[in-house]
C-alpha cells in the first residue's frame, strides 16, 4: 500500500513538472479547466481528511464546515470575482496598490497574506504527517518534515508550478478518491443490513474491534460503571459490546451527535456556529492561492462563470466526506475512542471492507487522494507565500529571491506544525478562514464596491480587524486553555473581528474624506463596466 | 483554444477619449468621466451590488436562519424525511444545490444588467 502510495505520488509530480513546461505560457484557458484547476488547489487536507474527522467526533454541527467552505465561493462570486479579474490585479498586495495608490498599504496587506498563508500550511503538513503516520507507520513528524520539505524544495527550484491541467487533473484525482471507495463502503454498508449509525441505546461495536491505549485513561460504560485502564494495554471488545466513553476524548455520542446542538457547550453553541458560518463564507475570497487563480480568466464575465463553477465541483466534492464520518461511526469506532478522527477516511476502506486485496486497493486510492490534496494546496500558498516574499519583503523578485523566499515560505509551518498537534486540522483551517474573513474580506468588498475608501481608513481596519483575529489565533494555539464565553470569542473570533473591520475600516475612511484617490471613479468604471464596451 | 489569442491591452483614460469613434458619445462621456458618465456608471454599480447583496440575504434567510430555526424549534430538528434527520439532509445534501441555484441566477441577472448598459451606450 505504501509503495502503491509513493509511487502514484511520484507520478503525479512527474506529471506536474513535464506539463508544467509545456502549458506555463498559455494563459487564457477554459472556464471548466480553470475551474477545476481551483477546486483542485482549494480542497485541501482541511476538506479531504479533516472534514470527515470531525463529522465523526462532533455530527451534524460540524457540517456547517463544509457548507461554509462551499458558500465561500458564492459570497467571493457576488462581490468580488468580476471587478476584481477587471482590476487586473494578480495578488492582493497589486490590488491594495491599484485601487488605493498606497505602498504602506501594500505592505501590510503582505504581512497578512503570509500569516493566512503559514496558518493554512500548518493544517496541510498536519495531514501529512497524519497520512504517513497511518499509511507506513512512521513518526509523524517525517511525514510532517519529508513532505514540508519536498515541497519546500519543489516550490524553490520552480518544478511544481501552479499549473492549470495539473490542478485541474488534481481536483479530479481527488474527488475519484474519495468517490470509488465510498461506492463500495455503501455496497458493504447495505450488505451489513443498514447497521443504525445513532442507535438510541448508545453505539456498540459493529465487528470485534482491537484498541490499544498508548497513555492510563478511564473508561466509562454507557450504564455508569468505569475501570481504569494502564498505558500501553490493548484490549479486544466483541462485536456487539457497547462503546465506553474515554476520559479526555471530546467525542460527542447518540442524539448529541445526531441532533444540533443547543447547549452552547465547547465550540457548538448558536454563537460559535453563526462565527463559523461568517468566517468560511467571507473568508474564501482572502485566501491568497485562490485569487491568483482568478488572472487567468480572459475576462470578468469568465471569472463569474468559472467561479459558479467552482461552487458546482466544490460542492460536488463535499457531498462524500461528511459520507465517511458518518460510516466512520460504524467501522472505525475505535478512533471515537482515541480521539484521531481525522485519520477516518484513511482507515475506513480497510476496516469496512477487510484487508483483502480490494479493501488495500481502495485504502491506497484513498491515500493518494490525500497526498494529492496537501501537495496542491500546499505548493499553490508555498508559491503565493513565497512570491509575495521575495518581491515585497526579502528582495525585489529575482529567482534567486524566490528561492530563498520559498526556503522562508517553507520553514516557519514546518516548525509551527511539528509543535501543534492536538488541534484538529479542520480547527486551524477554520482560524485561517477567519483571520481572511476579517482582513481581505473588507479591503475587497469596500474596495470594489466603495468610492469612499481611502488608504487611512484600510490601514486602521486591517489592523484592529485583522490584527484582533490574528490575536485570538495565537491565544487559541498557544495559551492557556479558556472556559465559557471567553472561549468561543477567542476559538471562533469571526463574530466580533469581521464587523470590527468593516466599522473600522469605513469611520477610518469617513474621517479622512479627503484622501480618496483622484482617479476613483476612472478605477470604478474600469472594475465594473461591462467587458463588450471595451472600455 | 485559439490558436493566437487577442492580446490585452492596458487601457487608459487619454487612448480611449482619443480612439472612440464619432458618434459615441456616451462611450466618451464615460470615458472622460463627465457628469453624465459618472452617473451612469454610479448607477450601474448601484444596480450591480444591489442584485449581490439581494442573492445573499437570499443565502442568509435560506441557509443562514437554519441555526436559529434547530435552535427554537426542536421539533423542526429532530423531523426524518425519507428516514434521514433533516439537518443532515439540509446540510448534507441540500444545501450545496441551493448555493449553485443562487449562484447561477446571480449570473444570469448580472450579465442582463450588463447587456442593458452596454445597449444603453451604445444606442445614444
Amino acid at each position: 500500500m505504501t509503495v502503491a502510495t509513493v509511487a502514484i505520488g511520484a507520478y503525479g509530480l512527474r506529471l506536474a513538472r513535464t506539463t508544467s513546461d509545456f502549458l506555463v505560457a498559455s494563459r487564457e484557458v477554459s472556464p471548466a479547466w480553470n475551474a477545476a484547476a481551483i477546486g483542485g488547489e482549494y480542497l485541501s487536507a482541511a476538506s479531504f481528511l479533516g472534514v470527515a474527522g470531525l463529522v465523526l467526533k462532533h455530527g451534524v454541527d460540524v457540517l456547517w464546515y463544509p457548507v461554509g467552505f462551499a458558500a465561500g465561493y458564492l459570497a467571493l462570486l457576488l462581490f468580488v470575482a468580476a471587478p476584481l479579474r477587471r482590476s487586473g490585479a494578480f495578488t492582493l498586495p497589486d490590488f491594495c496598490q491599484l485601487r488605493l495608490r498606497s505602498t504602506g498599504l501594500r505592505k501590510l496587506a503582505t504581512g497578512f497574506v503570509i500569516v493566512i498563508g503559514w496558518l493554512y500550511l500548518v493544517p496541510q503538513l498536519r495531514g501529512a504527517g497524519l497520512t504517513l503516520q497511518t499509511v507506513s507507520g512512521s513518526p509523524y513528524l517525517v511525514g510532517v518534515l519529508l513532505v514540508g520539505i519536498v515541497v519546500t524544495t519543489n516550490v524553490a527550484l520552480g518544478g511544481m508550478r501552479a499549473v492549470t491541467f495539473v490542478q485541474a487533473f488534481q481536483y479530479w484525482l481527488k474527488l475519484t478518491a474519495l468517490l470509488i471507495p465510498m461506492l463500495f463502503l455503501l455496497l458493504q454498508w447495505q450488505a451489513d443490513g443498514r447497521p443504525a449509525l445513532a442507535p438510541p441505546a448508545g453505539e456498540t461495536f459493529a465487528h470485534e474491534t482491537t484498541v490499544t491505549f498508548d497513555q492510563p485513561t478511564r473508561l466509562t460504560l454507557p450504564d455508569g460503571s468505569s475501570e481504569d485502564v494502564p498505558a500501553h494495554t490493548t484490549r479486544v471488545f466483541p462485536a456487539g459490546a457497547p462503546i465506553p466513553k474515554v476520559a479526555g476524548a471530546d467525542v460527542d455520542t447518540g442524539l448529541d451527535w445526531l441532533l444540533p446542538g443547543t447547549s452552547g457547550g465547547g465550540n457548538r453553541g448558536l454563537l460559535a456556529t453563526y462565527s463559523l458560518i461568517l468566517a468560511t463564507f467571507l473568508g474564501t475570497m482572502g485566501l491568497p492561492h485562490v485569487l491568483v487563480r482568478f488572472y487567468t480568466n480572459p475576462d470578468g464575465a469568465a471569472a463569474r462563470r468559472t467561479t459558479l463553477m467552482v461552487l458546482g465541483l466544490v460542492g460536488l466534492f463535499y457531498l462524500l466526506p461528511a459520507l465517511y464520518g458518518v460510516l466512520g461511526r460504524v467501522y472505525t469506532p475505535q478512533l471515537m475512542m482515541s480521539g484521531a478522527t481525522d485519520a477516518v477516511v484513511l482507515r475506513l476502506p480497510a476496516a469496512a471492507l477487510g484487508t483483502g486485496t480490494i479493501g488495500q486497493l481502495l485504502g491506497a486510492l484513498v491515500a493518494a487522494g490525500a497526498f494529492a490534496a496537501f501537495l496542491s494546496s500546499s505548493s499553490g500558498l508555498m508559491t503565493s507565500v513565497a512570491g509575495v516574499l521575495s518581491t515585497d519583503v526579502l528582495g525585489r523578485g529575482s529567482v534567486r529571491d524566490f528561492r530563498v523566499s520559498a526556503i522562508v515560505a517553507g520553514f516557519v509551518p514546518i516548525v509551527l506544525s511539528s509543535r501543534i498537534s492536538e488541534l484538529d486540522v479542520s480547527q486551524v483551517v477554520g482560524l485561517a478562514f477567519a483571520v481572511a474573513a476579517s482582513s481581505f474580506c473588507p479591503l475587497l468588498v469596500l474596495g470594489l464596491w466603495w468610492r469612499g475608501l481611502t488608504a487611512v481608513g484600510a490601514v486602521a481596519g486591517l489592523i484592529a480587524g485583522g490584527g484582533a483575529a490574528v490575536a485570538a489565533v495565537l491565544v487559541t494555539m498557544i495559551g492557556p486553555p479558556l472556559e465559557g464565553w471567553a472561549r468561543i470569542l477567542i476559538n471562533v473570533p469571526a463574530a466580533w473581528t469581521v464587523p470590527l473591520a468593516f466599522a473600522v475600516m469605513v469611520l477610518g475612511s469617513l474621517a479622512t474624506r479627503r484622501r480618496v484617490p483622484a482617479d476613483v471613479g476612472t478605477t470604478m468604471l474600469r472594475l465594473h463596466a461591462p467587458d463588450a464596451l471595451g472600455l | 483554444m485559439p490558436p493566437e489569442p487577442p492580446k490585452r491591452v492596458r487601457v487608459v483614460l487619454a487612448e480611449v477619449a482619443g480612439t472612440a469613434r464619432s458618434g459615441e458619445p456616451t462611450r466618451v462621456e464615460l470615458a472622460e468621466q463627465t457628469g453624465i458618465g459618472e452617473a451612469l456608471v454610479k448607477g450601474l454599480v448601484r444596480a450591480q451590488l444591489a442584485l449581490a447583496l439581494r442573492c445573499a440575504v437570499v443565502v442568509a434567510v435560506g441557509l443562514g436562519s437554519l441555526p436559529l430555526l434547530f435552535a427554537v424549534a426542536p421539533a423542526v430538528a429532530g423531523a426524518r424525511p425519507f428516514g434521514v434527520v433533516l439537518p443532515w439532509l439540509l446540510l448534507g445534501l441540500a444545501a450545496y444545490p441551493f448555493l449553485f441555484l443562487v449562484g447561477w441566477a446571480y449570473v444570469h441577472l448580472a450579465e442582463r444588467t450588463e447587456r442593458d448598459f452596454t445597449d444603453l451606450v451604445e444606442r445614444h
